[in-house]
């Protein structure tokens, strides 16, 4: 029963991705123009070479044998052949992908550390100045374009110089100890971390407000609450773990708003990610890799709803049981 | 605020913002064009009310201004020359709906004086003017998206919760596909995959198209649980045993109860899509120069000279939080006022 569950969730991911997969590529290939096309404007390069270096690459064949071929190669690893880099795919997305997670990774758990207090205490205090000045933050957050939250964490950092203006770790620091080398990572991620945690952090704390609130209005609250059992332990121990289920698969969804905000950031505060490659391989029409970056951002939205369904599962017994 | 007051205060926000916007040609000092390469990153014009010698003016009035040869990027104000501020002067020639050529701007001094409230960009280009025009590009594709995507999720919606079966599994697995990707990513795909180097109207009708296209599996997914909420109803099915058809079941019963849900959808799609063209232009793949976008004003403030020495570079962009603002705040009192009415 449990992992039949389970086991079906997974399937659906996998066609889902194999949907996308198809998507995307059909997308990109369907285009006018393709790489190749500014070197046609070039007069020093005939006509001749150009159609060679079509037929050697095979843009040429028909999209159902170009999918075929890429979908071999993404079994394999590789993801198709980056026309620009001259090279697999896959080894040029993993270092940048790698990058992308340590980031969003790093802002999810700052932006749910700070959003959990704030929901609660939003949801449990009952002085209404104190719950509509909350309110108020939160609302002023989310009305604040996340390029212009970026933008401000950038000039921020170029006025003071407290943090690096872009980039992932300074030149040098690579053999300058464990330590030290975590220090260095932690300084360059502080900005765009924290430029992360802010753009999700209002959509959270509205989320686990009103999950809060709903949990403490249940009657079983208000009998513990006459039994005289102390405020924190209420909480905590009562309203929150029932508070947490619909969080669990806001869990899932936020990762979609993470990873497209996570986009912007890192093309701003040059966080050496997904974003500024895809951005690149957008302005060179270097297909297979948009197609790739895009399938790796599927792949790890599907991987964040399938984690956040499996700890639903684990959390709530009332699954378990249909 | 006031709860009864947030409403018409938001609608009031927003009737200014688009009357402005429409009307750019009028309410902008300059055209969007106009360079005044002698002045690149003139700071935000100071409006005078006293004059150096202490004398109170009735009319308020701007200093002209000098560059200093020792040191480019600063200017001096001369106070010899005044420029008073006069509303309703003639200026550089505008067409009102495309139509009528009109010199009339609603402020601005004279010649060669040049009043430039939000500051000046790299070629000397007055930044409220260009802000005024620019809302005609990134406030029109907002709307146009929103629009888009939201019929297209009516109608996807409304068929698959009303008819079910496999047509509702087939359009809501295709919505699964639009859902499970990060919009910004497949906005980037779908933007690599058409071309570069278009004209500017095409990549306008382009990026409203491809934003609404990505957009209608939200919207289509809460309309289809309207629908299918509808579907059961008692009237719909008195209606439906009378021999009503399906489509006028759709028209007369089904789709009137997704009104609510149309409208804060819609409400809270705009700022979305305005966000989404700024973003895409602001990256260098929407709508380019010389046409103006709030995208392409921002787009500067990537070199760090401009963002570190040029503060009102960012004016613009906080322009945008009271419209935000307002929508969102609309977008709240639908969905309330909604709730309140029982359906």
């Amino acid at each position: 029963m449990n992992l039949r569950y389970i086991s079906r969730r997974i399937v659906h991911s996998i066609l889902l991705l194999a949907g996308i997969s198809f998507f995307s590529f059909a997308l990109s290939q369907l285009a006018p123009g393709d790489f190749f096309d500014e070197m046609r404007l070039n007069p020093r390069i005939s006509a001749a070479t150009v159609e060679g270096l079509r037929v050697q690459y095979g843009l040429d064949r028909s999209l159902a044998v170009r999918y075929a071929h890429w979908v071999r190669s993404a079994l394999r690893g590789d993801l198709g052949f980056s026309l620009a880099y001259n090279g697999p795919v896959g080894p040029l997305l993993k270092a940048r992908a790698r990058n992308t997670l340590i980031l969003t990774g790093t802002a999810t758990l700052l932006a749910w550390s700070l959003a959990i207090p704030l929901g609660v205490w939003g949801a449990a205090s009952r002085s209404r100045w104190s719950n509509q000045i909350c309110g108020l933050a939160t609302s002023a957050l989310l009305t604040i374009p996340d390029l212009l939250l970026f933008l401000f964490l950038l000039l921020v950092a170029v006025r003071t110089g407290w943090f690096p203006t872009g980039g992932m770790i300074s030149p040098g620091a690579e053999n300058a100890g464990l330590w030290h080398g975590i220090a260095d990572l932690a300084l360059h991620l502080f900005l765009p971390s924290l430029g992360l945690a802010l753009v999700t952090l209002p959509v959270l704390t509205r989320h686990i407000r009103s999950a809060m609130a709903d949990a403490l209005n249940s009657p079983f609250v208000r009998a513990a609450r006459g039994h005289g059992i102390p405020r924190t332990r209420l909480l905590f121990r009562y309203a929150f773990p029932v508070a947490v289920n619909p969080l669990t698969s806001l869990l899932g969804f936020s990762v979609a708003t993470m990873l497209s905000a996570s986009l912007l950031a890192e093309v701003i505060l040059s966080w050496p990610g997904l974003g500024p490659l895809l951005l690149e391989a957008t302005l060179a029409k270097d297909i297979y890799v948009v197609v790739g970056t895009v399938m790796l951002s599927a792949v790890f939205l599907v991987a964040g709803n399938l984690l956040a369904d499996v700890l639903l599962f684990a959390t709530d017994p009332r699954i378990r049981v249909e | 605020m006031e709860r009864r007051f947030k409403l018409p205060a938001a609608l009031f926000l927003l009737a200014v913002f688009h009357a402005a916007i429409i009307f750019a040609g009028f309410f902008a000092p300059y055209d969007f064009a106009a360079q005044d390469r002698e002045l690149p990153f003139t700071p935000p014009t100071p409006i005078h009310f006293v004059d150096q010698h202490g004398n109170l003016h009735a009319r308020p009035f701007i200093y002209g201004l000098s560059a200093d040869p020792a040191s480019p990027s600063l200017y001096k104000t001369d106070p010899t020359k005044e420029y008073p501020l006069y509303f309703l002067v003639p200026g550089a020639p505008y067409r009102i709906a495309g139509l009528f050529a009109v010199r009339v701007h609603f402020f601005g001094v004279h010649e060669p004086g040049r009043i430039l409230l939000l500051g000046a960009d790299a070629y000397g280009r007055d930044q409220l003017s260009r802000f005024l025009y620019g809302g005609q590009i990134s406030l029109l594709a907002g709307l146009l998206a929103a629009a888009l995507s939201v019929s297209l999720g009516v109608v996807v919606g409304a068929l698959s919760g009303f008819y079910g079966g496999w047509i509702d599994e087939v359009l809501m697995r295709g919505g699964d596909l639009f859902l499970a990707l990060p919009w910004l990513y497949l906005l980037f795909a779908v933007r690599a995959a058409l071309p570069l180097h278009i004209s500017q109207r095409q990549v306008f009708l382009m990026l409203v198209v491809v934003m609404g296209l990505i957009g209608w599996a939200r919207p289509a997914r809460l309309i289809r649980g309207v629908a299918l909420s509808a579907r059961e109803r008692n009237f719909v099915l008195a209606a439906r045993g009378f021999g009503a058809s399906n489509g006028y079941l759709l028209r007369r019963h089904v789709l009137p109860q997704a009104y609510g849900v149309v409208l804060t959808q819609i409400t809270l799609l705009i700022p979305q899509y305005i966000l989404a063209e700024v973003t895409l232009t602001f990256l260098g793949i929407g709508v380019g120069e010389p046409m103006p976008s709030w995208g392409s004003l921002l787009s500067s403030l990537q070199q760090y000279y401009v963002l570190a020495s040029y503060w009102w570079m960012f004016l613009p962009a906080l322009l945008l939080i009271p419209l935000f603002l307002s929508f969102y705040v609309a977008a709240d009192a639908v969905q309330e006022r909604l709730k309140s009415i029982p359906l």
